[in-house]
C-alpha cells in the first residue's frame, strides 16, 4: 500500500467526516434531551424533567404501546412470508412467473412509501366494498400493510444467507436419510437462524418507524407512535420528543451490541 | 484383514460373477451437452473403483447419479439387483463423502456422525456405541464434542468419512476425497483410506482428477472423457496398455510417434514413422491391419540413452541430440531432439550424484527401446 | 445445486404451495393495488364513499358501460403547471441527492474497503446503525441543528464566522442536507460490496506498469466499481423521488415535491382520483429505474454464484 501514501490522509478523513455527519444529529438529540429549557437548542442547565413528562404523556405512551404490538405482529408475519419468499428466490431457479415474483419482492425495498401507501389503501377500500373485509381501516390493515413492505427486507436477507451457504450440506443430510422437510428443519433453518433474527429485527424496526404507509391505512383509534411524533414535530421542536429519541437510541444501541456479541461468539464456534 | 481382498480374486475377470453395481446405458444431458453419454459399468463388491478424468468429463455427474442427486435421462442403475435409478437419495443404500466434506457446522462431531442413524430411528444406546466405534476407527474419539469449525482440514475429512460409513451403506461414494488436503497428508491418507475400506468391506466408488491418487488406491480405474468411459482396467493395465492415444497421454507422460502399420508378425509389428525418421519395431499389432494409420506410444522411463559409439542392443535406435535436462532429484528427464526433428522425453534414474551426469546438453546421443516397451494406439 | 433442486422439485408435494403463498400475498397486496390505482385514476371525484365514480356501470339496456375520465391527466399536464413543476422538482431533488451521496459515499466506502479486515465489520456496522433508529426522529434532529437559533448557527456565530444567523431551515438547502443524510447508507453499502471484492493486485499491476495512484484509480478502480455506483445510485434515486417526510419537515415555501402534492390532494382535498393519477405518473417515471435496478441485482446475484 506504499503507493497510496500521498492519498493516505484523504480516505480516513472522508470516512470520519461522513461518520460525524451520520452521528452528529443523533448525538445532539441525546445531549439536548437533558436540557432544562423548553427552547430545545438553548442550553439552560441539566435536567431529566422531560423524561418525567414523557413518562406521563398518555398520548405518546398509548401510541408507543400500539406501535410495539403492531411491530411484533408485522415482523412475525413478515418473517414467515419473507423467509419462504427468500427460500423460493434462492432455491427455485426456474418456475413460471419467477421474474415477476423477483420483481415484486425487490420493488417494495425502493418503492416510495407514498406510492405503496395510497395503492394499499385503495386495495383495502376496494376489498371492503367487494367482500366486506377488512372492516374499515385500523390495526388490522396497518399490520397487513406493514407485513407487505417489510417482508421484502426479510426475503433479501434470507436469500443472501442461503446464497452463501454450501448446498452440499443439505445434500449430505438428504444422503444420510433426511427427507426434504427434515432437511429444511434440521439443517437449513438452523443455519439460517442469524438471518432470521436479523430479518425479524429489521422488519420490527421498520414497522415501528413507518409513518407514510401507516398514515394512509390507519383509521380512527389506530394512531401509532410515528403519527403522534409527526403531528408534534410539524409544529416545531419538542423536548419530550428529544427524550423519546434518546430512549429509542439507547434501546437500539443495546440491541445492536447484543447482536454483535452473539454474532462474535457464534463465529468463534462455527468457524 | 477380515475380508478376502478383491485385489487378489479379481472377480471382474469371471464373466459368471455377479456385479454389485450394474450401470446400463446411462445418459444425462444438461442443455445441449451430454454430461454422461451412454455409460455402462460393472462394479464388484469390495472394490475401490475410481472414475478418473479431467474437469467436465462427466465423472461427477455419474457419481451424483449413483447418489440420487441427479436423475438419469436414460438407462438404469442397479445395486444388488435392485433398480435404484428413481429412488430418492434418502432411500438409497448408498452414502456419499463430499468434496467440501459438507459437515453440519451447527452440530458437534458426534452429532454429525450420529445424524444418519437418528434418521433411521436407531435406538439410542446403539447409536452411542456405533458413533464411538466409528470415531475410534478414524481416531477422532477425543474430539467428539468439538464443532467442525474447531477442527483441522485432516480432522474434518475424517469426520466426513466416519459420518458416511456409519450407516454401513452398500456403496460409499467419494467425491475428490483428498483434494482439500496438502500433499504430505494426502499421500498418508491414501493408504489409510485403502486400509479402512478393506476393514469395513464397503464398496468405494471414488471420483478423482488426480491420476496418482487413482493409481495408488484403486482396484480398477475407469478413465472418462467427454461423458464416455474410454477404458476400464487395473492401474497397471491402464498405464501399460492404454487403448487409445487419449488414455496414453492422460495417464503419465508418453512419447507418441505417428505412422502407418507396415508389417505384422506373430510377436511383433513394424511401423513406418516419418515422425521418428525410421521404421519402428513394436509389440504385436493385435486387431490393427497393415496399412492402417497408427500411433506408437512409449513411456519416457522405457527409453534408454547411449553415447553414439556405444552398442545399444535394442531394435529401435534413433540418433539425436540432448536439448535440455530437467533435474527432478530422483531422476532426470532428458529432452532429446531426434534427427527427424521430433523431441522425445527420456527418464533416467539418478543412480549417482549430479557430478556423474552421463550426458550433457548438446551432446549427441542414441535413443533406444525394446519392441515390447512400446504399444500401438489409435492415432 | 441443480440436483437438490430437482430432488425438491419432484419430491416436495408442497412446492406449489411454497411458491404460491408469498406469490399470492405480494400479488394481492402489492401488484393488484397498482392496477386499482390505475383504474381509479380514470374515475371522477365524487362525494360518495369511497369518493370516486365507478368505472364500470350497467347501462339501462344492461350493457356494460365503461366511463373513462381523462380529466385528471389533462389537469396534470396542461391545466395546472403546479404538477409538472412538482415532478420536475422531485426529479431534480433526487438527482442532486444521488450525486452528493455518491461524492460523499464513495470515499467512505473506499476507506472501509481498504481498512484493516478486522476493522471493516465495525465500520460497516457504524454505517448501517443509523438505519435502525427512527427515520422520523433523525430528520427531526436536523430541525434543531439548522434552525435560526439552532446548533449550527450558534456554533458559527461562536467561532466568529458569521454575525447573523443563516436562514437554512425551511429552504431547499435544508432539504438537500436531510436527503443526503438519510440516503447516504444506501449508497455506501453497495459501493463497499463492489470495492471490497476488488483485487488489490490489479491496482498494483497498474502502478507496476507506470500508472500513478490517481491514474490507477481512474483507469482501474472506478470502472470496476461501476456496478456498485449504478446500484447505489438507483437505491438512492428511486425512493428519493417520492420522499415525503424530509421536504415536509425541513422544506419551506419554495420546496415543491410531488409527494407533498399528492399528500395534500389525498388528505386535504380528498380527491382520490386525482391523487391516483399523480401516483400513476410517478410510477411511470420510476419504471425504468426500477427495471435497471432489478437487472443490476440479477447480474450481481449471477456474479456471486459463479
Amino acid at each position: 500500500m506504499d503507493g497510496f501514501v500521498r492519498g493516505r490522509w484523504f480516505l480516513p478523513v472522508a470516512l470520519i467526516f461522513g461518520l460525524i455527519f451520520l452521528y452528529g444529529p443523533i448525538a445532539s438529540l441525546v445531549v439536548y434531551s437533558f436540557n432544562e429549557s423548553k427552547l430545545v437548542t438553548v442550553w439552560s442547565g441539566f435536567s431529566v424533567k422531560w423524561y418525567g413528562e414523557l413518562a406521563h404523556n398518555d398520548q405518546i405512551l398509548n401510541a408507543a404501546w400500539l406501535s410495539l404490538q403492531v411491530a411484533v405482529a408485522s415482523a412475525t408475519g413478515a418473517l414467515v412470508i419473507g423467509t419462504i419468499a427468500g427460500y423460493v428466490l434462492s432455491r427455485f431457479t426456474s418456475f413460471r412467473g419467477r421474474t415477476l415474483f423477483a420483481g415484486m419482492v425487490t420493488a417494495p425495498l425502493v418503492m416510495p412509501e407514498i406510492i405503496t401507501g395510497i395503492s394499499m389503501l385503495l386495495m383495502f377500500v376496494g376489498l371492503e366494498q367487494a367482500i366486506g373485509w377488512p372492516p374499515g381501516r385500523g390495526v388490522l390493515t396497518i399490520i397487513m400493510a406493514h407485513i407487505t413492505f417489510t417482508l421484502s427486507f426479510v426475503a433479501v436477507i434470507v436469500q443472501s444467507r442461503l446464497a452463501g451457504m454450501d448446498v452440499s450440506v443439505e445434500e449430505a443430510a438428504m444422503d444420510l436419510g433426511a427427507r426434504p422437510v427434515q432437511v429444511f428443519f434440521l439443517i437449513t433453518l438452523p443455519l439460517m437462524a442469524p438471518a432470521l433474527v436479523a430479518g425479524w429485527l429489521l422488519a420490527f424496526s421498520l414497522s415501528l418507524d413507518d409513518l407514510v404507509i401507516t398514515a394512509f391505512v390507519s383509521g380512527p383509534g389506530s394512531t401509532t407512535l410515528p403519527l403522534v411524533i409527526f403531528s408534534k414535530v410539524r409544529l416545531g421542536l419538542s423536548p419530550e420528543i428529544n427524550a423519546l429519541a434518546t430512549v429509542i437510541v439507547t434501546v437500539v444501541s443495546m440491541g445492536v451490541f447484543a447482536a454483535a456479541l452473539y454474532q462474535y461468539k457464534r463465529s468463534k464456534t462455527l468457524g | 484383514m477380515t475380508h478376502p481382498s478383491v485385489r487378489d480374486s479379481e472377480p471382474w475377470r469371471d464373466p459368471s460373477a455377479e456385479a454389485q453395481i450394474k450401470i446400463d446405458h446411462l445418459v444425462k444431458s444438461f442443455g445441449d451437452t451430454r454430461a454422461v453419454d451412454d455409460v455402462s459399468l460393472r462394479i464388484h463388491r469390495g472394490e475401490l473403483f475410481s472414475l478418473l478424468g479431467g474437469s467436465g468429463c462427466g465423472k461427477t455427474t455419474l457419481l451424483r447419479m449413483l447418489a440420487g442427486f441427479v436423475t438419469p435421462d436414460e438407462g438404469r442403475i442397479g445395486i444388488d439387483g435392485q433398480d435404484v435409478s428413481r429412488v430418492p437419495p434418502y432411500e438409497r443404500p448408498v452414502n456419499m463423502m463430499f468434496q467440501s466434506y459438507a459437515l453440519f457446522p451447527h452440530m458437534s462431531v458426534e452429532n454429525n456422525v450420529a445424524f444418519g442413524l437418528r434418521r433411521d430411528g436407531v435406538e439410542k444406546g446403539e447409536i452411542t456405541r456405533r458413533v464411538g466405534e466409528a470415531l475410534d476407527l478414524v481416531q477422532l474419539g477425543p474430539l467428539a464434542k468439538r464443532k467442525p469449525g474447531q477442527l483441522s482440514g485432516g480432522q474434518r475429512q475424517r469426520v466426513a468419512l466416519a459420518r458416511s460409513i456409519i450407516k454401513r451403506p452398500k456403496v460409499l461414494l467419494l467425491d475428490e476425497p483428498l483434494s482439500a488436503l496438502d500433499k504430505k497428508l494426502r499421500e498418508a491418507t491414501q493408504f489409510e483410506l485403502r486400509t479402512i475400506q478393506e476393514q469395513v468391506g464397503i464398496t468405494f466408488v471414488m471420483v478423482t482428477h488426480d491420476q496418482e491418487e487413482a493409481m495408488t488406491m484403486s482396484t480398477r480405474i475407469a478413465v472418462m472423457n467427454h461423458g464416455k468411459i474410454v477404458q476400464v482396467g487395473k492401474p497397471n493395465e491402464i498405464y501399460e496398455f492404454p487403448h487409445s492415444r487419449f488414455v496414453a497421454d492422460f495417464i503419465g507422460s508418453v512419447n507418441l510417434f505417428e505412422g502407418r502399420l507396415k508389417e505384422c508378425f506373430a510377436d511383433h509389428a513394424v511401423v513406418e514413422s516419418p515422425d521418428a525418421g525410421a521404421d519402428l519395431a513394436v509389440g504385436p499389432a493385435g486387431t490393427h491391419a497393415p496399412g492402417a494409420a497408427i500411433c506408437v506410444a512409449v513411456r519416457p522411463e522405457k527409453l534408454r540413452l547411449a553415447k553414439p559409439g556405444e552398442g545399444l542392443d535394442l531394435p529401435n535406435r534413433l540418433p539425436g541430440r540432448v536439448r535440455d535436462i530437467a533435474y527432478l532429484g530422483d531422476a532426470c528427464v532428458y529432452h532429446v531432439t531426434l534427427d527427424s526433428g521430433k523431441v522425445v522425453k527420456a527418464t533416467a534414474p539418478n543412480l549417482g550424484r549430479w557430478d556423474d551426469q552421463p550426458f550433457a546438453r548438446d551432446e549427441a546421443v542414441t535413443v533406444g527401446w525394446a519392441a515390447a516397451a512400446s504399444i500401438l494406439v489409435d492415432p | 445445486m441443480s440436483g437438490l433442486v430437482k430432488a425438491l422439485r419432484s419430491r416436495l408435494p408442497g412446492r406449489g404451495l411454497v411458491i404460491g403463498a408469498p406469490y399470492l400475498w405480494l400479488a394481492i397486496f402489492f401488484l393488484v393495488p397498482f392496477l386499482l390505482v390505475l383504474k381509479i385514476s380514470f374515475a371522477d371525484s365524487d362525494t360518495t364513499i369511497p369518493p370516486y365514480t365507478p368505472l364500470f356501470t350497467m347501462g339501462d339496456d344492461s350493457a356494460l358501460q365503461i366511463t373513462l375520465h381523462l380529466d385528471n391527466f389533462i389537469r396534470l399536464f396542461s391545466d395546472d403547471p403546479i404538477y409538472l413543476l412538482s415532478y420536475l422538482s422531485s426529479l431534480r431533488n433526487a438527482a442532486v441527492t444521488t450525486v452528493f451521496c455518491l461524492l460523499l459515499g464513495y470515499p467512505m466506502a473506499y476507506a472501509i474497503a481498504r481498512a484493516q479486515p478486522s476493522l471493516r465489520p465495525v465500520l460497516l456496522m457504524l454505517i448501517v446503525l443509523p438505519f435502525w433508529t427512527s427515520f422520523l426522529i433523525r430528520i427531526y434532529a436536523w430541525i434543531g441543528i439548522l434552525k435560526d437559533n439552532g446548533l449550527l448557527n450558534n456554533f458559527l456565530i461562536w467561532i466568529g464566522m458569521i454575525d447573523e444567523p443563516l436562514n437554512i431551515l425551511n429552504t431547499q438547502t435544508a432539504v438537500y442536507i436531510g436527503m443526503v443524510y438519510a440516503y447516504l447508507p444506501f449508497m455506501v453499502l453497495p459501493l463497499y460490496a463492489t470495492l471490497e471484492k476488488l483485487d488489490v493486485s490489479l491496482l498494483e499491476a497498474a502502478m507496476d506498469l507506470g500508472a500513478r495512484p490517481l491514474r490507477a484509480f481512474w483507469a482501474v478502480t472506478l470502472p470496476l466499481s461501476l456496478p456498485g455506483i449504478v446500484a447505489g445510485s438507483l437505491l438512492v434515486f428511486i425512493p428519493a423521488v417520492g420522499e415525503f417526510i424530509i421536504p415536509t419537515l425541513l422544506g419551506g415555501a419554495d420546496t415543491l415535491t410531488i409527494s407533498t402534492q399528492l399528500w395534500s390532494e389525498f388528505f386535504a382535498n380528498r380527491d382520490w382520483p386525482m391523487a391516483s393519477a399523480v401516483t400513476v405518473v410517478m410510477v411511470a417515471l420510476l419504471v425504468v429505474p426500477l427495471m435497471l435496478l432489478q437487472r443490476a441485482q440479477a447480474r450481481a446475484a449471477e456474479g456471486a454464484a459463479s
